[in-house]
């Protein structure tokens, strides 16, 4: 089987503009961090999609199993009252 | 090494083009010393803003009531949560921050150091309190600082509903007997003027609220919060029927905006400095509260150090 000759998996996120959150858009092998920097803005800024960037080991991030989504999430499912929607503001009432 | 000046030229140009500022940029000590007094005080009056509403929660007039309230005071815990989170990212870490709360070092809101009375308290506290937080927010969801900004955006979200339940429950309480009535404008008595001091003091007694403007932290000063919270609060008491308790509350056509009462700055200053009607008994619940989690703090630790030894084995 082949060697190692790719480096780790890194996941890529960008930041659009300044200020805005950073958003996963992929990701790329390298075999240090700014390899794996360089790599994400020749891949994944060509077109100027971005402002900032961070790289970060795939092997870092801890993900939640498709399986288990039901279950996992079901709590906030029946608690409508969390959105302001359902709360009832007389009509003509401003800045609420 | 690159010298200081030169970075400092960098950086306020960078706030001078209204550019954002994150955890690894450059950045001078002092803003990063005010950022994290900022954030970690925010953060404390999240957490401790839980008490007076957290009163509450077993004595909530029906089901609904006690479902919303509940995740209220979830959510300020949630809040609470991505301020320390925020300051964080800035060099200091949990322990500091909350060792700085349980000695008394760190300050928190002035506002949750009075107490919760009647079942209007909470219909007060969502309208004004949260009111006068959201105003706040919005304010700070444009902060110069990354992290901070995207965690306002966040709370401005859940906030939402905050305000509305409260104005409901004073509606509620507005339109139901007499009784109700006089509970609702006891409680507007009791909160107008604690609530306006939550802006902090005027612009002419607050040295650190101009640098903050400067490194655009803030983008809006205590006076004008202030003048704006008053300007669109009167129309939702009037709806209610009920008199905000200031004789001086007139509107003012030349600046298109009410005139007012400033409240009591030594009253402020006093709650401040520790002796508030509930300062004793804040301090005293957050003490309890972080030592009854001791047992959850060491069993995270052994069962980390556990799987360590595990692994290594
Ligand atoms: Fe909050
Ligand atoms: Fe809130």
């Amino acid at each position: 089987m082949a060697t190692d000759n790719q480096g780790p998996l890194w996941e890529v996120f960008v930041q659009k503009k300044s200020g805005q959150p950073f958003v996963h858009c992929g990701s790329l092998h390298a075999f240090d961090k700014e390899m794996a920097l360089g790599n994400a803005r020749d891949l994944y800024t060509r077109r100027g999609e971005g402002s900032a960037l961070w790289v970060v080991p795939a092997a870092a991030i801890v993900a939640s199993s498709p399986e288990d989504i039901g279950p996992f999430f079901e709590p906030a499912n029946d608690k409508v009252y969390r959105h302001p929607t359902f709360y009832q503001i007389p009509e003509g009432i401003k800045y609420i | 090494m690159s010298n200081t000046p030169e970075l400092e030229k960098k950086f306020d140009a960078r706030l001078e083009q209204n550019d954002f500022i994150e955890p690894k940029d450059w950045m001078p000590e002092n803003y990063r010393k005010h950022l994290i007094r900022q954030i970690s005080q925010h953060a404390h009056s999240e957490i401790v803003g839980m008490l007076p509403e957290g009163n509450w929660i077993t004595r909530a007039p029906s089901l609904r009531a006690k479902m919303v309230l509940l995740a209220k005071v979830q959510d300020e815990g949630g809040h609470g949560l991505y301020l320390y989170t925020a300051a964080e990212t800035l060099g200091t870490s949990r322990d500091e921050l909350l060792d700085a709360l349980h000695t008394g070092k760190a300050k928190y809101s002035s506002i949750f150091n009075y107490p919760t009375l009647t079942w209007a308290d909470i219909g007060a506290i969502g309208w004004l309190v949260d009111g006068a937080a959201i105003m706040n927010q919005v304010m700070l969801q444009r902060t110069s600082y990354g992290p901070y900004s995207r965690a306002m955006v966040r709370i401005c979200k859940e906030e939402s509903f905050h305000q509305r339940q409260g104005y409901e429950i004073m509606c509620r309480l507005s339109f139901g007997t007499a009784e109700q009535k006089e509970m609702a404008q006891d409680a507007l008595n009791r909160w107008w003027f604690p609530t306006m001091m939550m802006f902090g003091p005027p612009d002419k007694d607050s040295p650190n609220s101009e640098q903050a403007i400067k490194w655009r932290i803030k983008r809006e000063t205590n006076d004008e919060l202030r003048q704006k919270f008053v300007d669109r609060t009167v129309e939702q008491a009037e709806y209610l029927g009920l008199t905000i308790p200031d004789k001086n509350l007139k509107w003012n056509e030349a600046k298109k905006g009410y005139d007012f009462t400033e409240p009591d700055w030594s009253e402020f200053y006093n709650v401040i400095k520790g002796n508030g009607p509930c300062n004793k008994e804040r301090l005293d619940a957050r003490n309890q509260a972080h030592k009854n989690g001791e047992w959850v703090r060491a069993a995270a630790a052994a069962y980390a150090k556990k799987k360590k030894e595990a692994v290594a084995a």
